[in-house]
């Protein structure tokens, strides 16, 4: 068993790429649901925005890298929050919860369809338009950087660093906003949104903001995630990535600043982990190739998220730091 | 600064620089699977055109290639290696430039075979309205347990769908691998299978569902729950049964009966004959016997029924137990038309969705009406869409009726938020 890979990638788990990524994800599902009461499970709706926004404003339409940036973030899920709002805002909690996971799908189906293949590039997606953010980087590609055994190449040193600090600053937003009036209507309407209502709040628009604003910094995280791997394919934004950033957003805890953050570093934390011994056991044959054969180990994993998921619904809803009083699955 | 020090390279898998792909060819193997070709021999040279690696597809038609570093490299596919009848699509190149990234999987992907769509096959619109009920009606079979779930209890129940994958495995391990020494047909597996789900469902409603609702818990955790619940048991499929779809021993290569102006498989009349049948079967029940009218007296008002001497919680062990039944049976029947496969349920889980919204939610008339119309609306799109995306159209109708009658075709008006 190679004690120092195990523990190397678990390290690199906790502040690598996909910590920083589903962070950004989970931030937004805060704004949603900690803190608007929203259920929103199309966030890979949004983070795919995020991704398609850039790569098709610079690949298919030759645009520049800041516009697909802008594109990507401010534009895309924008509209997609408008045309997901606007008929289940009105609607019970539930009804939206059925509605996001519908349009995350028919997003990712479309841009799947080998019909609009000239736009999106379809299943192959598309790729190679971030290279005007790693011309800004000043670490040598080739070279490994960090301390000690935490350590990444230089493009992906680059990305973590840069996405560190966009977590950094989106957290402090929220931070900001959520102690502001605006922040205290939204959390007015998580309780009791008749009472919010009746004290001339349009709870409508309210929800609208904020489903716009968890948008933006979930499409922020797709964004992060196409750029550093340059590519956006659809099969990158199923069903399950929103489940991920659920779980994340649940084990910390939702309503509180840092709950995404720290949920989603235990979470890639523990996931690089059990990744890594897995594939260990099963490469020194610990695990008899009988019981489970490399490739499944991926699929194990999902079927951990799918445990610890319901565990935490069913025992733990304010998650590992939340607060029961300010805000639990249970609440409503 | 310390922090940006380089530092020696350690081992680490994940940082190789690989190129890799899947040869496929999409919706062309039985039932509208991919085909994956196995064999298929590329070549991998660098910039200044010496050879990197020389490899062919394996059997799931995926190639690796490991790079000895980022930069621009040439890929080419030999096109005579294809299988017969497969060629590139229309526009696609044999050779490609790529960027590779340094210490990252960098993917090639080479599209095969030409775009079909119903309207390219010259399918006609009796064909396409009878597809269209059929599909219909199952998925309004394994929607009806969903409905009625959600009527008496209020959970939205993400893990139906992985019920209807259930049914479809547990028909297949009886009747293909013989798990009790010998491969049953699959009219004896079918009702065993709805027998074996029904059992499932009351005992997951009797070790879960009861118990979280005793504990007091919120209809969003439970929903929440529910989540898990379904990402757990669709791996746990997936671990076990594998990727690829699996037929069942029988019914599969039939020749179709004509009709005049519609074509059927033998297989799919029965289908269609069984659902009727059952479904008229549930209706029937619904309205005439005790049970059936407890239930619609639970979803319409649980309160007013318990406190009319309605034993509230034995009406939704009886939901489960019919429900679970239903969506074992629609799976077996689903799989007859397409294959058992790990995610066909959350496929289906989307149009039930869409169906029951339709409706009405926590009907179960409702669920039966909408799905129907979803099944034709499915059918009837392939006429102007790929039919790759032809679920596309039912999930868009779903966010269209919620925009305009919020509570369905058959449900109440209530103000709801």
């Amino acid at each position: 068993m190679d004690w120092i890979a195990i523990f190397q990638n678990t390290l690199r788990g906790f502040f690598g790429e996909q910590a920083i990524y589903f962070a950004l994800a989970a931030i937004g599902l805060n704004v949603h649901f900690g803190y608007t009461g929203l259920l929103n499970f199309g966030q890979a709706l949004f983070m795919a925005a995020g991704a398609y926004g850039l790569a098709i404003t610079v690949v298919t339409f030759g645009g520049s890298f800041w516009l697909g940036v802008f594109m990507g973030i401010v534009v895309f899920p924008i509209v997609m929050a408008l045309i997901l709002g606007v008929p289940t805002l009105r609607l019970r909690a539930d009804y939206l919860a059925i509605v996001t996971i519908a349009a995350a799908e028919i997003f990712r189906l479309f841009v799947r369809s080998p019909r609009w293949d000239w736009l999106t590039g379809s299943s192959d997606g598309l790729g190679q338009y971030a290279d005007r953010f790693y011309e800004f980087s000043p670490f040598n590609p080739r070279v490994r950087y960090g301390i000690g055994p935490l350590n990444f190449l230089g493009n992906q040193f680059w990305v973590v660093i840069v996405g560190w600090v966009v977590v950094a600053i989106a957290v402090f937003l929220v931070y900001l906003l959520m102690r502001s009036p605006w922040g205290r209507v939204l959390r007015a309407i998580r309780e009791d949104e008749d009472a919010a209502r009746s004290l001339g709040k349009n709870a409508y628009w309210f929800k609208m903001q904020a489903l716009i604003l968890g948008g933006v910094i979930g499409a922020a995280g797709g964004m992060m995630r196409a750029i550093g791997t340059q590519s956006a394919q659809p099969d990158n934004f199923i069903t399950d990535v929103t489940f991920l950033a659920w779980v994340a957003l649940i084990l910390g805890g939702a309503a509180r600043v840092f709950g995404p953050v720290i949920g989603s570093m235990i979470l890639w934390g523990v996931l690089s982990f059990t990744d890594t011994f897995l594939r260990e056991m099963v490469a020194e044959e610990i695990i008899p190739n009988s019981l489970m054969e490399g490739p499944q180990v991926g699929q194990v994993r999902f079927m951990l998220i799918g445990i610890a998921l319901l565990l935490l619904a069913a025992f733990r809803p304010q998650g590992m730091f939340g607060n029961r009083d300010e805000m639990a699955l249970d609440d409503r | 600064m310390l922090f940006f020090l380089p530092v020696s390279p350690v081992a680490a898998q994940d940082d190789e620089t690989t190129l890799s792909g899947t040869i496929r060819s999409r919706g062309t193997g039985a039932d509208g699977a991919d085909e994956f070709f196995e064999g298929v021999k590329l070549t991998v040279t660098d910039a200044s055109g010496a050879v990197v690696d020389e490899v062919a597809t394996d059997a799931n038609g995926e190639w690796v290639v490991v790079l000895p570093d980022g930069g621009d490299f040439i890929v080419e596919l030999d096109e005579s290696t294809l299988p017969d009848g497969a060629t590139l699509r229309e526009g696609a190149e044999a050779r490609r430039e790529i960027a590779a990234n340094v210490g990252r999987k960098n993917s090639v992907l080479y599209p095969i075979g030409d775009l079909a769509s119903a309207a390219a096959e010259g399918v006609s619109l009796i064909q396409l309205g009878v597809d269209g009920i059929k599909l219909g009606l199952i998925i309004g079979m394994t929607a009806i347990g969903l409905s009625l779930i959600f009527g008496t209890t209020g959970l939205v129940n993400f893990a139906h769908g992985e019920m209807v994958t259930y049914g479809a495995m547990i028909a297949f391990l009886l009747n293909v691998t013989g798990i009790f020494g010998f491969q049953m047909t699959l009219i004896l597996a079918t009702i065993l299978t709805v027998l074996l789900s029904a059992l499932t469902g009351g005992l997951y409603n009797e070790f879960v569902w009861k118990r979280l609702r005793n504990r007091g818990s919120s209809l969003i955790s439970m929903l929440v729950v529910s989540i898990g619940f379904s990402i757990f048991f669709r791996y746990s499929l997936l671990f076990l049964f594998g990727g690829r779809g699996l037929p069942y021993r029988e019914y599969q290569l039939q020749t179709v009966v004509d009709f005049g102006l519609f074509t059927l498989a033998p297989k799919d009349i029965v289908i269609i004959v069984i659902s009727l049948v059952t479904l008229v079967g549930v209706a029937t029940l619904l309205r005439m016997t005790r049970v059936g009218k407890a239930m619609r007296a639970v979803a319409d008002n649980k309160d007013l029924a318990e406190s009319s001497g309605i034993d509230v919680e034995g009406v939704i062990r009886y939901v489960w137990v019919a429900g679970s039944a239903l969506a074992g049976f629609g799976g077996v029947l689903f799989a007859l038309t397409e294959d058992v496969s790990w995610e066909m349920g959350f496929r289906i889980l989307l149009l039930m969705f869409a169906g029951v919204t339709l409706g009405g939610l926590g009907t179960a008339y409702g669920a039966l009406l909408g799905s129907v119309l979803v099944g034709l609306f499915i059918q009837y799109s392939t006429l102007v869409v790929p039919s790759d995306m032809k679920n596309v159209g039912a999930l868009a109708v779903l966010i269209l009726i919620l925009l305009f009658r919020p509570q369905g075709l058959l449900g109440k008006a209530e103000r709801v938020g």
